[in-house]
């Protein structure tokens, strides 16, 4: 068999498409004879690294991926765990992180485009969504412009589909000065007898396109975004899709009605490499071939070639395998919402990935092939060298008070208002914690007292100084955040954000850092469920901060025992669970370290993972017998930091004794982990000091009191609440408005 | 009890508003479809915020101009309650059942957060449940909600007391001109305001400030 080919085949048009000669002749030895032009851009879109996971597969095959409450893992368009009562939660995590480099608002508005697709592909109505956003050095010439863009996107898609951002993170640093992580998460509630896959079943039947029309936009966009960047990269531009959220919305409400009526045999969005991706993904999970017609695909733009369209990443589309007899039925649904309906294919029993173009067969690939047999390696890679001691005398004492208004007011410990009040957070009305405390939660809708926490976290920094221990800890904090609220950590999300692969350095980075995301995964029983790997972060040879970002779900059976930052009534009892005596040790990588002295130094906190569970479940046993009237995680900028924000998210003032034992910078800024803070009243606080004193296997100490309008740190000068919130308010809209 | 929720392809926060007249009512409202002419005879018509047609040509101005507009139109001047809250607020100026326009919001920024309103008048039916001067919470959730109108018009309306809702306290977020909020029509049976009531009206919610305007307009107690 020969396809006619009007494009010669060059090694620099096999290298334009990103592959290795090695690459190429694997395909020439799977089909036997040259490629078509056509064939060839599909073999690159589902072989580049972003499609394929060659680079990371066998490493996240080692990650735990199964729980007794996990329904579907990784494989599926997003992760499905049972929450009870006949419901689940629906959700994943990833990253848009070239695109919005690129063009900062479509980038990061297709970015949550599309992981809400991959929530409701699989029949959940999206409840909740969060963005992980790294930029580069706020004193970097295109970093405002980067910050003003992402954000505006974000909003502007999530705002006008109708999901409320309940979380998410904003950090600065230098590393992503020439590479942003913008890493989106959604969320949605799904029925567990009602969850829609990607496998075809059944030959013969109707292929359908729904939504959108297909245009130029996006061609290549997988592809560029498994390389790396240089200087030309502004000429990337076209390979970045545009948005259009209110398509996005009628597709949601017309593929949820399309649902209900029982008419969806197989679905899968068109996301990477769009109708390429979307197809082979059918076929291949389902043992079916599939073929194509593309004359009947709905276009935008005129004179579209084969290899545009199967590359095309225009947004807001469908492909579906639908039961014939009800093809009228799931036609007038679509035309209700204003959307495209077009059979475009067929399922076949021939295992060939079939395209068809103006009479002429442009592709006929082996379907299973296409996805099995791309390339895998096991690149080599270094472990990274263990990090120095901290020297002695690093952080000569300074004065306490400045200190914290000095960590409270910088770029990176400072209120993210500015940023959050651009995302509607209170859409649908079950937002009942907002970003701004450990975690967002909403309530399970129909359901008269669950809610579900989230949280997205990770440490650069201390990823960067040890991968292993930076791994654990991304996973524990976010365990620890919703723990914090009173949530049954459930599951997580993982949005692996790392340079080059290819450089053993980097890629040793990647490895020890899943090593250490699977053991605390392990010992918090915090399965990953879904996910995505995003490498070759780096411009002109210089790779970010090793960022794993990981995006947690945790149940609360009694929203009404849900515990806030905030504390709650005058002359309570603080009280800090499970620190070492003297409260804090560890100053390696801490916030002070960095912003008061300008050092990053010393590894980072060790987790200790066993001690992790054991404060964490009594802690969340606490808020939910209604004991701790308010609780939160320490975690950037230590016990000084977390107590600020209580007071702050309250108006109370507090009283803290003066930290004996270690340096007064250790005990109130260093970063051990597994600490939380809590509030009770007086008379409770007795009883938990005498159970859990420093001999018990989970510390309490008593260490402050709430009330007044100050907060008062040992012999430190006392600081208004209200010039804590002044400073810690301010920085935000300065650095942007000002 | 009977309400109706008019639904356009695009609009979000209709589930609220459905939400918010069930939870208060004790019964789902009807929902009527843009192409649908039939409006049943109701206690209150309801147009929720969104972004419908994508806010894209101008906000509100496609919604307006859709059949079920004709008949909230025809319900209106038969003197039936309507209510447009954030986008359906946009869609009444469009319609031209309000008067003024809103433009992008001074920031240029989309804003969502809690605002203080004053109610600057108590003796409509939208606002009896409140007295006059009181400051209530209130969330709003909009990229274009900078209330204009030229002088005449915004003489005649703070003249006959249509301003019903102002932005208290120095919270106005989005520079609408003499903070208004809110405002009805000369018979004050057509009311349209930015802020989201239905998203303030159950403990879940952090407060119940908004009850009281759907009570009043409904007849009920609070």
């Amino acid at each position: 068999m020969t396809i006619p080919n009007a494009i010669p085949i060059t090694d620099e048009l096999i290298a334009a498409h990103g592959l290795k000669p090695d690459e190429y002749q694997r395909i020439l030895d799977l089909i036997g004879r040259e490629p078509s032009f056509t064939e060839l851009g599909i073999f690159s879109a589902m072989w580049n690294e972003h499609c394929s996971y060659k680079s990371s597969k066998k490493w996240l095959r080692t990650l735990p991926t199964k729980g007794e409450r996990v329904i579907h893992g990784p494989g599926e368009n997003a992760g499905v765990v049972d929450i009870g009562d006949g419901d689940c939660v629906v959700f994943k995590m990833e990253s848009h992180n070239h695109p919005s480099y690129i063009e900062p608002y479509q980038g990061a508005a297709t970015g949550v485009g599309g992981i809400l697709r991959d929530v409701f592909t699989m029949g959940a109505r999206p409840v909740a969504a969060m963005n992980a956003l790294r930029f580069g050095a706020p004193d970097h010439p295109k970093t405002k412009h980067l910050v003003a863009g992402v954000v505006s996107g974000v909003g502007g898609y999530g705002n006008a589909f109708g999901v409320p951002t309940v979380g998410g993170e904003v950090e600065f640093d230098a590393s992503y000065n020439g590479n942003i992580l913008v890493n989106a998460f959604a969320a949605g509630i799904a029925k567990t007898d009602s969850i829609f896959l990607s496998k075809a079943e059944g030959v013969g039947l109707p292929v359908v396109y729904l939504g959108a029309k297909t245009g130029r936009d996006g061609v290549g966009g997988a592809t560029m975004a498994s390389a790396e960047f240089d200087d030309q990269i502004d000429e990337k531009r076209p390979t970045v899709q545009v948005g259009d959220p209110f398509t996005e919305k009628c597709l949601l409400e017309a593929c949820l009605e399309l649902m209900a009526s029982g008419a969806v045999i197989a679905i899968q969005d068109m996301g990477a490499a769009g109708l390429t991706c979307s197809a082979v993904e059918m076929g291949a999970k389902g043992d079916l071939g599939i073929e194509l017609d593309l004359d009947k695909v709905p276009v935008r733009e005129e004179r579209m070639s084969a290899y545009e369209m199967m590359l095309s990443e225009s947004q807001e589309r469908m492909l579906m395998v639908l039961k014939p007899e009800m093809e009228k039925a799931a036609e007038a649904i679509f035309r209700k919402w204003g959307l495209d309906f077009a059979i475009v294919g067929k399922t076949t029993d021939d295992l060939r990935f079939r395209i068809l173009h103006k009479g002429d067969e442009v592709a006929n690939l082996p379907i299973k092939e296409l996805g099995d047999e791309a390339p895998e390696y096991d690149r080599p890679w270094i472990s990274p060298a263990a990090p120095d001691a901290l020297p002695e005398g690093s952080a000569a004492e300074t004065d306490i008070a400045d200190a914290l208004l000095k960590l409270l007011g910088s770029a990176n410990h400072s209120s993210r208002r500015w940023v959050w009040e651009q995302y509607d957070t209170l859409i649908q009305g079950n937002s009942i914690q907002i970003p701004g405390g450990d975690a967002g939660v909403v309530r399970v809708e129909g359901h008269p007292t669950k809610a579900l926490a989230f949280s997205s976290d990770v440490t650069p920094r201390y990823c960067e100084a040890d991968p292993f221990e930076g791994g654990k800890q991304a996973v524990a904090e976010c365990w620890r955040n919703l723990t914090a609220t009173g949530a049954l950590p459930l599951a997580a999300t993982d949005n692996l954000n790392f340079g080059n692969p290819e450089r053993p350095e980097i890629m040793g980075q990647f490895v020890r850092a899943i090593e250490g995301i699977g053991e605390a995964c392990r010992a918090l029983d915090f399965p990953i469920v879904s996910g995505n790997v995003s490498l070759y972060n780096e411009t002109n040879g210089k790779g970010i901060l090793p960022t794993p970002t990981i995006g947690g779900v945790g149940l609360i059976t009694d929203r009404s025992r849900m515990a806030r930052v905030a504390f709650a009534a005058e002359d309570e009892a603080i009280l800090l669970v499970g620190a070492p005596a003297g409260w804090g040790t560890h100053l390696g990588q801490s916030a002070y370290l960095r912003d008061i002295h300008g050092r990053s130094e010393g590894p980072p906190p060790p987790v200790d993972l066993a001690r992790e569970r054991r404060v964490g479940d009594l802690v969340r046993k606490l808020i939910e017998d209604g004991i701790a009237t308010a609780c939160h995680d320490l975690s950037d900028g230590g016990l000084a930091v977390a107590v600020a924000e209580m007071a702050m998210a309250s108006g109370i003032g507090a009283t803290i004794s003066e930290p004996g034992g270690n340096s007064a910078a250790a005990s109130l800024f260093g970063e051990d982990q597994a600490r939380y803070l809590l509030t009770v009243p007086k008379a409770q606080s007795d009883r938990l000091l005498t159970e859990h004193g420093q001999a018990s296997d989970v510390t309490f100490q008593h260490i402050g009191t709430t009330g007044g309008r100050e907060l008062k740190l040992g012999n430190a000068r006392a600081i208004p609440v209200e010039e804590l919130r002044r400073v810690h308010e301010s920085w935000f809209p300065t650095y942007m408005d000002g | 009890m009977r309400t109706a929720v008019v639904l356009l392809p695009g609009l979000n926060r209709d589930r609220d508003m459905i939400a918010a007249l069930t939870e208060i009512t004790g019964k789902k409202p009807h929902t009527v479809w843009q192409t649908e002419t039939d409006i049943p005879d109701v206690d209150l018509i309801v147009i929720p915020g969104g972004f419908s047609y994508g806010d894209y040509l101008r906000c509100g101005a496609i919604g307006a101009r859709m059949p079920v507009m004709q008949a909230v139109a025809e319900k209106a001047r038969q003197g039936a309650m309507v209510m447009g809250v954030c986008n359906g607020f946009q869609i009444l100026l469009e319609a031209g059942l309000l008067p003024g326009a809103l433009m992008r919001n001074a920031t240029l920024k989309f804003v969502c957060r809690e605002v203080k309103l004053e109610i600057t008048n108590a003796n409509t039916a939208f606002t009896r449940g409140y007295d006059a001067g009181q400051i209530i919470r209130c969330p709003v959730a909009h990229h274009d909600g900078n209330y204009f109108a030229d002088d005449e018009t915004l003489k005649r309306l703070e003249g006959e007391g249509r301003v019903v809702f102002r932005y208290a306290e120095g919270s106005n977020p989005n520079g609408s001109v003499n903070d208004i909020a809110g405002i009805v029509s000369p018979e004050g049976n057509v009311l349209g305001m930015m802020p989201h009531p239905e998203n303030l009206i159950e403990a879940a919610h952090g407060g119940t400030d908004g009850r009281a305007l759907f009570a009043g307009a409904l007849g009920l107690a609070a």
